[in-house]
């Protein structure tokens, strides 16, 4: 079982109305915006479930542009997520997915665009109390929260990139806290996600790159 | 310093002489590796930021993005100016507190989940007119979010806080337990009298089912923010006057869970069924998009 501290309780400190449908949505989107390595230009959500269902009411729209530019779950600027984006020049649209049962009541699909048209897609569901998880990236199935410092490697499917992985947080005395390897089939992009205890040293991305087999590195302080 | 449930916790203060919050605070500085100050320090901005909550809806009345609610606070805290509040000053301002942070909430204000944003009012409901009735300290108040914190955390890890999964009585019914706790240790209760006190609000606000008008948290969770406060002032009260209890709270936690997982599907926060579907609210909602 996994810590609760005092302010999993008495937290988070929150814009209002829901922490899943607000606060959760927000975490999602700001995790998503943070594997953003070029500038927003476009950003489209698919709603599912209760997300499509309330999201008005609850502030789930707010909370879901506000955190794909960062805004933390207690950014009062939130509440002029829209404004702020047009402001920004972010084209943004909300759009309700088909219902399919078998997935989590509280998902989103936030499909993101940077300057230069690279298009990137993410799937995020709010667990409840503001707590969120990442289950698919651009058609891969993966599963992480974003709550530890994490690095996502996109790779190909090839002998020795994960022991080279492993090798550039070892040599930096990194202690990794959960590791994971997901993949499309086999010798197509995979993908490599490491969560750890401590904080992620800035050479990190770089040293990732100079395998020729690694294609991006995205690093996500919480 | 770590504990799973209440016997552990209630053991660990009568070993070490000390209270509910003392061992949760050190259990946080343990298990996060972090000194008391820097615990301290966050727990004090989620006190200034309930008390905010609390207060500003007083003067500045606030629509819900719903429409369900909003004035409700004002309202209340100018019948109690008048002097005919029927619930006395102490759960006349905890009600008036609580309703204003839900009136906050809905309206996408900034308000501390405690232990969730639906359930929100209790605590600082209670605290906050506990502290203007006794001339509490703010210092002696971060000692109450502790004790309700450890009430709130052992409620999380042996059964549910999350009204789709036990029913309003996981939300609110353990915010109430939580703030009662505290209620108890900031009036000098001992810690056993404390968690007596979270066992009875549980035990009166069992069964309480999750139905919120148009899905939305508005209404009637702002209404049962008020009867959480009420809970947990008159579970204080039965607890501290040395009334004791023969079911205690790790058991009366795992009835609450029990009875959660039995609640029906279309009253666990689907807005299916109870208040939801009331004539009334069907007609406020315009039928189901």
């Amino acid at each position: 079982m996994s810590f609760i501290s005092v302010f999993d309780v008495l937290g988070p400190n929150m814009i209002g109305p829901s922490s899943s449908h607000t606060a959760g949505a927000d975490a999602i989107a700001r995790i998503a915006g943070k594997m953003m390595n070029g500038k927003l230009k476009e950003v489209k959500f698919i709603l599912y479930g209760s997300f499509a269902k309330t999201y008005r009411g609850h502030g789930t729209d707010k909370a879901l542009l506000g955190g794909v530019m960062g805004f933390g779950t207690d950014d009062i600027r939130i509440r002029d997520s829209f404004k702020i984006a047009e402001e920004r020049g972010i084209k943004y649209s909300f759009v309700q997915g088909e219902d399919d049962t078998d997935m989590h009541p509280n998902t989103v699909d936030i499909i993101m665009t940077d300057s230069k048209g690279t298009k990137m897609s993410v799937r995020g569901e709010s667990l409840g109390g503001g707590k969120a998880r990442i289950s698919r990236i651009n058609d891969v199935e993966v599963d992480f929260t974003g709550e530890y410092a994490s690095v996502i490697v996109v790779q190909r499917d090839k002998p020795g990139v994960v022991a080279h992985i492993t090798k550039c947080l070892s040599d930096r005395n990194i202690n990794v806290a959960f590791m994971r390897l997901f993949r499309e089939s086999k010798g197509e992009t995979a993908y490599t996600i490491v969560e750890s205890d401590d904080r992620l040293p800035e050479d990190i991305a770089v040293k990732l790159r100079e395998n020729q087999n690694i294609l991006e590195v995205v690093v996500i302080e919480p | 310093m770590d504990f799973k449930n209440c016997e552990e916790l209630l053991n660990l203060c009568d070993k070490m002489q000390w209270k509910i919050s003392d061992v949760m605070r050190q259990r946080e500085a343990d298990l996060t590796e972090q000194p008391f100050d820097v615990i301290n320090e966050r727990m004090k901005k989620a006190w200034e930021i309930m008390k905010d909550s609390a207060k500003k809806p007083l003067k500045e009345p606030v629509k819900s993005m719903g429409g369900l609610i909003g004035g409700e606070a004002k309202k209340l805290s100018a019948h109690h100016e008048k002097g005919m509040s029927v619930c006395g000053g102490v759960i006349s301002r905890g009600i008036t507190y609580a309703m204003a942070v839900l009136e906050l909430n809905a309206s996408m204000g900034l308000i501390v989940a405690a232990p969730t944003a639906g359930s929100s009012g209790v605590v600082p409901g209670v605290l906050l007119s506990l502290q203007e009735e006794y001339k509490i300290s703010d210092e002696r108040i971060l000692d109450g979010l502790m004790t309700a914190g450890a009430v709130g955390y052992i409620a999380t890890r042996n059964a549910t806080v999350a009204g789709a999964v036990g029913g309003c009585q996981a939300e609110i019914g353990v915010a109430a337990a939580m703030a009662a706790a505290a209620a108890v240790e900031l009036m000098s209760g001992t810690p056993r009298q404390a968690m007596d006190a979270a066992s009875v609000v549980l035990m009166n606000m069992l069964g309480l089912v999750c139905d919120p008008v148009g899905g939305l948290v508005e209404y009637p969770c702002q209404n049962r923010n008020a009867a959480g406060v009420a809970n947990a002032f008159v579970a204080a009260e039965i607890s501290l006057s040395g009334v004791s209890q023969l079911i205690p709270f790790d058991e009366m936690l795992a009835v609450m869970y029990s009875v959660g997982r039995r609640i029906p599907y279309e009253l666990r926060e689907t807005a299916l069924g109870g208040c939801a579907t009331a004539p009334s609210a069907c007609a406020f909602c315009g039928g189901c998009k």
